[in-house]
Protein backbone atom coordinates (compact mmCIF):
# COMPACT_ATOMS: atom_id res chain seq x y z
CA UNK A 1 0.00 0.00 0.00
CA UNK A 2 2.60 2.37 -0.77
CA UNK A 3 0.48 5.94 -1.43
CA UNK A 4 0.92 7.88 1.92
CA UNK A 5 3.31 7.86 4.58
CA UNK A 6 1.66 8.25 7.99
CA UNK A 7 1.78 5.07 10.69
CA UNK A 8 -1.62 3.16 9.71
CA UNK A 9 -4.61 3.76 12.26
CA UNK A 10 -5.21 -0.10 14.52
CA UNK A 11 -8.63 -1.51 14.40
CA UNK A 12 -8.73 -1.08 18.16
CA UNK A 13 -8.20 2.94 17.78
CA UNK A 14 -11.41 2.89 15.39
CA UNK A 15 -13.63 0.95 17.79
CA UNK A 16 -13.30 -2.25 14.83
CA UNK A 17 -12.74 -5.62 15.25
CA UNK A 18 -11.91 -8.35 12.37
CA UNK A 19 -13.19 -11.72 12.38
CA UNK A 20 -9.86 -14.36 12.88
CA UNK A 21 -11.45 -17.00 10.62
CA UNK A 22 -13.10 -14.85 7.61
CA UNK A 23 -11.36 -11.66 7.64
CA UNK A 24 -14.80 -9.78 7.94
CA UNK A 25 -13.80 -6.31 9.85
CA UNK A 26 -16.97 -5.40 11.81
CA UNK A 27 -17.99 -2.70 14.37
CA UNK A 28 -16.32 -3.33 17.65
CA UNK A 29 -19.59 -4.47 20.74
CA UNK A 30 -17.32 -6.45 22.66
CA UNK A 31 -17.25 -4.54 25.33
CA UNK A 32 -21.22 -4.95 25.49
CA UNK A 33 -21.29 -8.12 24.91
CA UNK A 34 -17.96 -10.13 24.91
CA UNK A 35 -19.17 -13.20 23.62
CA UNK A 36 -20.07 -11.76 20.15
CA UNK A 37 -19.60 -13.45 17.03
CA UNK A 38 -18.79 -12.92 13.47
CA UNK A 39 -22.56 -12.23 11.54
CA UNK A 40 -20.78 -13.65 8.74
CA UNK A 41 -18.86 -16.74 9.46
CA UNK A 42 -19.97 -17.21 13.39
CA UNK A 43 -16.70 -17.61 14.68
CA UNK A 44 -16.42 -16.18 18.07
CA UNK A 45 -14.97 -12.39 17.66
CA UNK A 46 -12.13 -11.33 19.91
CA UNK A 47 -9.67 -8.25 19.91
CA UNK A 48 -6.90 -9.87 20.59
CA UNK A 49 -5.89 -13.60 20.86
CA UNK A 50 -7.37 -15.24 24.45
CA UNK A 51 -5.14 -15.33 27.33
CA UNK A 52 -2.32 -14.97 24.78
CA UNK A 53 0.88 -14.66 26.72
CA UNK A 54 -0.64 -17.19 29.42
CA UNK A 55 -1.38 -20.04 27.08
CA UNK A 56 1.52 -19.30 24.64
CA UNK A 57 4.25 -19.54 27.68
CA UNK A 58 2.87 -22.97 29.28
CA UNK A 59 3.00 -24.68 25.93
CA UNK A 60 6.21 -23.37 25.61
CA UNK A 61 7.19 -24.61 28.54
CA UNK A 62 5.75 -27.87 28.41
CA UNK A 63 7.32 -28.17 24.89
CA UNK A 64 11.01 -27.58 26.22
CA UNK A 65 10.39 -30.06 29.19
CA UNK A 66 9.39 -32.83 26.89
CA UNK A 67 12.27 -31.80 24.55
CA UNK A 68 14.66 -33.45 27.10
CA UNK A 69 13.50 -37.10 26.98
CA UNK A 70 13.31 -36.65 23.31
CA UNK A 71 16.96 -36.23 23.36
CA UNK A 72 17.73 -38.47 25.79
CA UNK A 73 15.70 -41.53 25.22
CA UNK A 74 16.23 -43.66 22.23
CA UNK A 75 13.64 -42.88 18.73
CA UNK A 76 14.55 -46.09 16.76
CA UNK A 77 15.59 -49.52 17.49
CA UNK A 78 17.74 -50.63 14.40
CA UNK A 79 19.08 -54.19 13.79
CA UNK A 80 21.11 -54.69 10.61
CA UNK A 81 21.92 -58.31 9.79
CA UNK A 82 21.87 -59.19 13.14
CA UNK A 83 23.10 -56.74 15.13
CA UNK A 84 21.23 -54.83 17.22
CA UNK A 85 21.09 -51.21 18.39
CA UNK A 86 18.90 -48.08 20.05
CA UNK A 87 19.77 -44.58 18.80
CA UNK A 88 19.10 -41.36 19.71
CA UNK A 89 18.46 -38.07 17.25
CA UNK A 90 21.54 -36.82 17.89
CA UNK A 91 23.01 -40.39 17.70
CA UNK A 92 21.12 -40.49 14.49
CA UNK A 93 22.94 -37.59 12.67
CA UNK A 94 26.16 -38.27 13.62
CA UNK A 95 25.96 -41.69 12.17
CA UNK A 96 24.64 -39.36 8.80
CA UNK A 97 27.44 -37.10 9.40
CA UNK A 98 30.30 -39.65 10.32
CA UNK A 99 29.16 -41.96 6.71
CA UNK A 100 29.88 -39.34 4.84
CA UNK A 101 26.34 -37.98 4.06
CA UNK A 102 26.95 -34.75 5.44
CA UNK A 103 23.77 -33.19 3.45
CA UNK A 104 21.10 -35.78 4.73
CA UNK A 105 22.88 -35.30 8.68
CA UNK A 106 22.50 -31.37 7.90
CA UNK A 107 18.76 -31.96 7.01
CA UNK A 108 18.09 -33.61 9.80
CA UNK A 109 20.08 -31.35 12.24
CA UNK A 110 18.10 -28.83 10.91
CA UNK A 111 14.71 -30.23 11.05
CA UNK A 112 15.35 -32.18 14.86
CA UNK A 113 17.80 -30.00 16.38
CA UNK A 114 18.02 -26.34 14.89
CA UNK A 115 14.37 -26.18 14.20
CA UNK A 116 13.41 -26.88 17.81
CA UNK A 117 15.78 -24.76 19.34
CA UNK A 118 15.34 -21.86 17.55
CA UNK A 119 11.56 -22.15 17.90
CA UNK A 120 11.97 -21.89 21.75
CA UNK A 121 14.90 -19.07 21.63
CA UNK A 122 12.55 -16.71 19.69
CA UNK A 123 9.22 -17.57 21.47
CA UNK A 124 10.72 -17.02 24.96
CA UNK A 125 12.13 -13.72 23.06
CA UNK A 126 8.77 -12.62 21.54
CA UNK A 127 7.01 -13.37 24.88
CA UNK A 128 9.14 -11.39 27.75
CA UNK A 129 9.13 -8.23 25.16
CA UNK A 130 5.65 -8.35 24.71
CA UNK A 131 5.09 -8.78 28.76
CA UNK A 132 7.34 -5.82 28.93
CA UNK A 133 5.27 -3.78 26.41
CA UNK A 134 8.48 -3.38 24.28
CA UNK A 135 9.05 -0.93 21.27
CA UNK A 136 12.04 -2.27 20.45
CA UNK A 137 12.62 -3.30 16.78
CA UNK A 138 9.15 -4.25 16.08
CA UNK A 139 9.36 -4.91 12.49
CA UNK A 140 12.12 -7.42 13.10
CA UNK A 141 9.99 -9.25 15.71
CA UNK A 142 7.26 -9.25 13.71
CA UNK A 143 9.52 -10.90 11.48
CA UNK A 144 10.83 -13.16 13.19
CA UNK A 145 6.76 -14.50 13.96
CA UNK A 146 6.40 -14.76 10.64
CA UNK A 147 9.50 -17.24 10.31
CA UNK A 148 8.49 -19.26 13.56
CA UNK A 149 5.00 -19.79 11.88
CA UNK A 150 6.83 -21.26 8.88
CA UNK A 151 9.39 -23.21 9.95
CA UNK A 152 7.56 -24.96 12.97
CA UNK A 153 5.79 -27.98 11.26
CA UNK A 154 9.39 -28.97 9.49
CA UNK A 155 10.16 -30.72 12.58
CA UNK A 156 7.43 -33.61 12.07
CA UNK A 157 10.44 -35.14 9.65
CA UNK A 158 11.95 -36.79 11.87
CA UNK A 159 8.48 -38.88 12.72
CA UNK A 160 7.97 -39.89 9.12
CA UNK A 161 11.30 -40.66 8.42
CA UNK A 162 10.78 -43.47 11.59
CA UNK A 163 7.47 -44.17 10.41
CA UNK A 164 8.66 -45.02 6.75
CA UNK A 165 11.58 -46.62 8.02
CA UNK A 166 9.70 -49.00 10.36
CA UNK A 167 7.10 -49.89 7.93
CA UNK A 168 9.63 -51.24 5.68
CA UNK A 169 12.31 -52.58 7.50
CA UNK A 170 10.64 -55.77 8.36
CA UNK A 171 12.52 -59.22 7.65
CA UNK A 172 12.06 -60.40 11.40
CA UNK A 173 15.08 -62.74 11.69
CA UNK A 174 17.58 -60.77 9.84
CA UNK A 175 16.91 -56.94 9.82
CA UNK A 176 14.08 -55.19 11.26
CA UNK A 177 13.58 -51.06 12.47
CA UNK A 178 11.12 -50.15 15.28
CA UNK A 179 9.73 -46.97 16.85
CA UNK A 180 11.08 -46.37 20.17
CA UNK A 181 9.36 -43.76 22.95
CA UNK A 182 11.75 -40.85 22.46
CA UNK A 183 9.97 -40.23 18.58
CA UNK A 184 6.80 -39.88 21.07
CA UNK A 185 8.11 -37.62 23.21
CA UNK A 186 9.55 -35.69 20.19
CA UNK A 187 6.35 -35.59 18.44
CA UNK A 188 4.66 -33.81 21.60
CA UNK A 189 7.64 -30.62 21.50
CA UNK A 190 6.26 -30.27 17.79
CA UNK A 191 2.85 -30.07 18.45
CA UNK A 192 3.09 -28.01 21.55
CA UNK A 193 5.82 -25.39 20.06
CA UNK A 194 3.11 -25.33 17.06
CA UNK A 195 0.32 -24.45 19.48
CA UNK A 196 2.10 -22.05 20.62
CA UNK A 197 2.96 -20.25 18.67
CA UNK A 198 -0.34 -20.37 17.58
CA UNK A 199 -1.89 -18.54 20.82
CA UNK A 200 0.52 -16.02 20.41
CA UNK A 201 -1.00 -12.65 19.35
CA UNK A 202 1.30 -10.80 17.35
CA UNK A 203 -0.23 -7.94 17.61
CA UNK A 204 0.73 -7.67 21.31
CA UNK A 205 4.10 -7.04 19.56
CA UNK A 206 2.87 -3.58 18.53
CA UNK A 207 0.29 -2.67 21.57
CA UNK A 208 3.57 -1.29 23.31
CA UNK A 209 3.32 1.49 21.27
CA UNK A 210 -0.01 2.60 22.41
CA UNK A 211 0.86 3.31 26.49
CA UNK A 212 -2.83 3.92 27.74
CA UNK A 213 -4.32 0.69 26.56
CA UNK B 1 -23.73 -4.85 14.27
CA UNK B 2 -22.20 -2.82 11.62
CA UNK B 3 -19.58 -4.52 9.37
CA UNK B 4 -17.08 -2.72 7.01
CA UNK B 5 -16.62 -5.24 3.86
CA UNK B 6 -14.30 -2.36 2.23
CA UNK B 7 -11.72 -2.40 4.93
CA UNK B 8 -9.06 -4.75 6.26
CA UNK B 9 -7.06 -5.63 9.09
CA UNK B 10 -3.90 -6.47 9.21
CA UNK B 11 -4.06 -10.15 11.27
CA UNK B 12 -0.12 -9.42 12.42
CA UNK B 13 -0.47 -6.23 13.91
CA UNK B 14 -4.05 -4.87 13.97
CA UNK B 15 -3.28 -1.50 11.22
CA UNK B 16 -6.51 -0.95 8.78
CA UNK B 17 -6.63 -0.47 5.75
CA UNK B 18 -9.13 -0.01 2.87
CA UNK B 19 -9.39 -2.58 0.21
CA UNK B 20 -8.53 -2.23 -3.38
CA UNK B 21 -8.54 -4.92 -6.40
CA UNK B 22 -5.38 -6.31 -7.14
CA UNK B 23 -4.10 -7.00 -11.05
CA UNK B 24 -2.65 -10.27 -11.10
CA UNK B 25 0.37 -11.47 -9.61
CA UNK B 26 0.08 -8.52 -7.09
CA UNK B 27 0.44 -9.03 -3.59
CA UNK B 28 -0.70 -6.22 -0.53
CA UNK B 29 1.09 -5.75 2.30
CA UNK B 30 0.96 -4.60 5.59
CA UNK B 31 3.23 -1.32 5.25
CA UNK B 32 3.86 -1.37 9.08
CA UNK B 33 4.60 -4.77 9.78
CA UNK B 34 5.67 -6.21 6.34
CA UNK B 35 3.16 -9.08 6.46
CA UNK B 36 0.91 -10.38 3.36
CA UNK B 37 -2.64 -8.77 3.90
CA UNK B 38 -4.20 -10.38 0.99
CA UNK B 39 -2.84 -11.61 -2.36
CA UNK B 40 -4.24 -11.03 -6.05
CA UNK B 41 -6.15 -14.72 -6.78
CA UNK B 42 -4.20 -16.39 -9.40
CA UNK B 43 -6.91 -18.36 -10.18
CA UNK B 44 -10.69 -18.48 -10.78
CA UNK B 45 -12.87 -20.72 -8.96
CA UNK B 46 -13.03 -23.23 -12.45
CA UNK B 47 -9.69 -23.70 -12.48
CA UNK B 48 -9.27 -24.49 -8.74
CA UNK B 49 -12.02 -26.64 -8.73
CA UNK B 50 -9.85 -28.58 -11.88
CA UNK B 51 -6.90 -28.62 -9.85
CA UNK B 52 -9.19 -30.06 -6.68
CA UNK B 53 -10.47 -32.96 -8.37
CA UNK B 54 -6.45 -33.50 -9.74
CA UNK B 55 -5.64 -33.29 -6.06
CA UNK B 56 -8.21 -35.89 -4.75
CA UNK B 57 -6.93 -38.58 -8.03
CA UNK B 58 -3.34 -38.34 -7.01
CA UNK B 59 -4.18 -38.61 -3.31
CA UNK B 60 -6.19 -41.78 -3.58
CA UNK B 61 -3.12 -42.97 -5.74
CA UNK B 62 -0.78 -41.96 -3.12
CA UNK B 63 -2.59 -43.91 -0.47
CA UNK B 64 -3.00 -46.56 -2.47
CA UNK B 65 0.10 -47.53 -4.02
CA UNK B 66 3.54 -48.17 -1.92
CA UNK B 67 5.85 -45.31 -1.93
CA UNK B 68 8.98 -47.26 -1.33
CA UNK B 69 9.90 -50.99 -2.22
CA UNK B 70 13.16 -53.18 -0.91
CA UNK B 71 15.00 -55.31 -1.11
CA UNK B 72 17.41 -57.30 1.14
CA UNK B 73 19.77 -60.46 0.00
CA UNK B 74 16.54 -61.90 -2.14
CA UNK B 75 13.80 -60.63 0.37
CA UNK B 76 11.30 -58.11 -0.67
CA UNK B 77 8.86 -55.56 0.54
CA UNK B 78 7.50 -52.49 0.48
CA UNK B 79 5.23 -50.01 2.39
CA UNK B 80 2.52 -47.36 1.42
CA UNK B 81 1.14 -44.25 3.81
CA UNK B 82 -0.90 -46.32 5.28
CA UNK B 83 1.39 -49.28 6.35
CA UNK B 84 4.26 -46.62 7.81
CA UNK B 85 1.32 -45.12 10.05
CA UNK B 86 0.50 -48.45 10.88
CA UNK B 87 4.39 -49.22 11.96
CA UNK B 88 4.27 -46.31 14.55
CA UNK B 89 1.83 -48.57 16.70
CA UNK B 90 3.57 -51.20 17.66
CA UNK B 91 5.68 -50.45 20.72
CA UNK B 92 4.96 -47.48 23.70
CA UNK B 93 5.25 -44.68 21.13
CA UNK B 94 1.98 -45.82 19.55
CA UNK B 95 0.25 -42.83 20.48
CA UNK B 96 2.11 -40.54 18.20
CA UNK B 97 0.19 -42.40 15.22
CA UNK B 98 -2.74 -40.60 15.28
CA UNK B 99 -1.00 -36.86 14.33
CA UNK B 100 1.12 -39.03 11.98
CA UNK B 101 -1.99 -40.32 10.65
CA UNK B 102 -4.13 -36.74 10.65
CA UNK B 103 -1.04 -34.65 9.51
CA UNK B 104 -0.25 -36.93 6.01
CA UNK B 105 -3.87 -38.42 5.59
CA UNK B 106 -6.43 -37.50 7.00
CA UNK B 107 -6.04 -33.52 6.88
CA UNK B 108 -5.37 -33.64 3.18
CA UNK B 109 -8.14 -35.77 3.14
CA UNK B 110 -10.47 -33.10 4.50
CA UNK B 111 -8.94 -30.25 2.78
CA UNK B 112 -9.56 -31.61 -0.50
CA UNK B 113 -13.32 -32.52 0.46
CA UNK B 114 -14.26 -29.49 1.97
CA UNK B 115 -12.98 -27.41 -0.74
CA UNK B 116 -14.59 -29.69 -3.49
CA UNK B 117 -17.66 -29.17 -1.54
CA UNK B 118 -17.19 -25.35 -0.99
CA UNK B 119 -16.28 -25.03 -5.00
CA UNK B 120 -18.95 -27.33 -6.36
CA UNK B 121 -21.57 -24.27 -4.59
CA UNK B 122 -19.14 -21.14 -5.55
CA UNK B 123 -18.98 -21.88 -9.35
CA UNK B 124 -22.87 -21.10 -9.79
CA UNK B 125 -22.40 -18.33 -7.32
CA UNK B 126 -23.90 -20.14 -4.56
CA UNK B 127 -22.61 -21.02 -0.98
CA UNK B 128 -22.73 -24.51 0.08
CA UNK B 129 -24.84 -25.85 2.87
CA UNK B 130 -22.51 -26.02 6.05
CA UNK B 131 -20.36 -23.10 4.01
CA UNK B 132 -19.29 -20.97 7.35
CA UNK B 133 -17.82 -24.27 9.36
CA UNK B 134 -16.11 -25.58 5.79
CA UNK B 135 -14.39 -22.50 5.68
CA UNK B 136 -13.94 -22.22 9.31
CA UNK B 137 -12.41 -25.60 9.15
CA UNK B 138 -10.12 -25.14 6.22
CA UNK B 139 -8.65 -22.23 7.87
CA UNK B 140 -8.04 -24.00 10.89
CA UNK B 141 -6.79 -27.21 9.02
CA UNK B 142 -4.00 -25.43 6.60
CA UNK B 143 -0.97 -25.50 9.92
CA UNK B 144 -1.90 -29.42 10.10
CA UNK B 145 -1.61 -30.38 6.83
CA UNK B 146 2.34 -31.80 6.30
CA UNK B 147 2.41 -33.65 2.83
CA UNK B 148 5.50 -31.24 1.98
CA UNK B 149 7.49 -32.81 5.53
CA UNK B 150 6.17 -36.17 4.68
CA UNK B 151 7.56 -35.77 0.94
CA UNK B 152 10.84 -34.76 2.39
CA UNK B 153 10.83 -37.50 5.14
CA UNK B 154 10.28 -40.51 1.80
CA UNK B 155 13.49 -39.06 0.49
CA UNK B 156 15.27 -38.94 3.83
CA UNK B 157 13.89 -42.98 4.40
CA UNK B 158 15.35 -43.82 0.87
CA UNK B 159 18.89 -41.94 1.46
CA UNK B 160 19.04 -43.95 4.77
CA UNK B 161 18.25 -47.24 3.96
CA UNK B 162 20.07 -47.11 0.75
CA UNK B 163 23.44 -47.87 2.21
CA UNK B 164 22.13 -51.01 3.24
CA UNK B 165 19.79 -52.35 0.65
CA UNK B 166 18.08 -51.74 -2.48
CA UNK B 167 15.89 -49.17 -2.68
CA UNK B 168 13.11 -48.56 -5.19
CA UNK B 169 10.58 -45.86 -5.80
CA UNK B 170 7.10 -46.92 -5.92
CA UNK B 171 3.89 -45.40 -7.32
CA UNK B 172 3.23 -44.02 -4.72
CA UNK B 173 6.14 -41.62 -4.25
CA UNK B 174 5.29 -39.75 -7.85
CA UNK B 175 1.68 -39.69 -6.69
CA UNK B 176 3.14 -38.59 -3.26
CA UNK B 177 5.30 -35.62 -5.06
CA UNK B 178 2.08 -34.41 -7.46
CA UNK B 179 -0.19 -34.36 -3.93
CA UNK B 180 2.70 -31.98 -2.17
CA UNK B 181 2.15 -29.92 -5.39
CA UNK B 182 -1.10 -29.80 -5.72
CA UNK B 183 -2.04 -29.12 -2.20
CA UNK B 184 0.06 -26.21 -2.25
CA UNK B 185 -1.67 -24.64 -4.82
CA UNK B 186 -5.32 -25.59 -4.01
CA UNK B 187 -5.18 -25.15 0.11
CA UNK B 188 -2.18 -22.39 0.75
CA UNK B 189 -3.89 -19.78 -0.90
CA UNK B 190 -6.00 -16.88 0.38
CA UNK B 191 -9.68 -18.65 0.96
CA UNK B 192 -11.38 -14.92 2.04
CA UNK B 193 -12.24 -13.97 -1.32
CA UNK B 194 -15.07 -17.20 -1.44
CA UNK B 195 -16.94 -15.46 0.94
CA UNK B 196 -17.53 -12.12 -1.36
CA UNK B 197 -17.86 -14.26 -4.18
CA UNK B 198 -20.65 -16.09 -3.02
CA UNK B 199 -22.30 -13.54 -0.68
CA UNK B 200 -26.04 -12.84 -1.27
CA UNK B 201 -27.17 -9.50 -2.83
CA UNK B 202 -28.07 -7.92 0.11
CA UNK B 203 -25.67 -8.52 2.62
CA UNK B 204 -24.70 -5.53 4.37
CA UNK B 205 -27.97 -5.16 5.68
Amino acid sequence: MPESTAPPATARHLGVVACHDCGLVCEDWLDASPHAGCPRCGAPLHRRRPDSIARAWALLLAAVVFYIPANVLPVMYTRMLGEGSESTIMSGVLQFWQSGSYGIALVIFIASVAVPCTKFLVLGLLLVTAQRRSTWAMRERARLYRLVEMIGYWSMLDVLVVAIVAALVKFHALSDIEPRIGILFFGIVVILTMLSSMSFDPRLIWDGENPHE
Amino acid sequence: MKIFPGLTVCEHCDAVYERRPLAAGEVARCRRCGAVLYRASGLDVERWLALTVAAAIVFLIANVYPIIRISLQGLHNEATLWQSVAALVHGAAAPIAVPTALSIILIPFLQIALLLWVLLYARQGRRAPGFAQAMRMLVALRPWSMIEVCMLGILVAVIKLSSYMQVAPGPGIWATAALMVLLTLIANRDIHWLWDLTAPRQADA
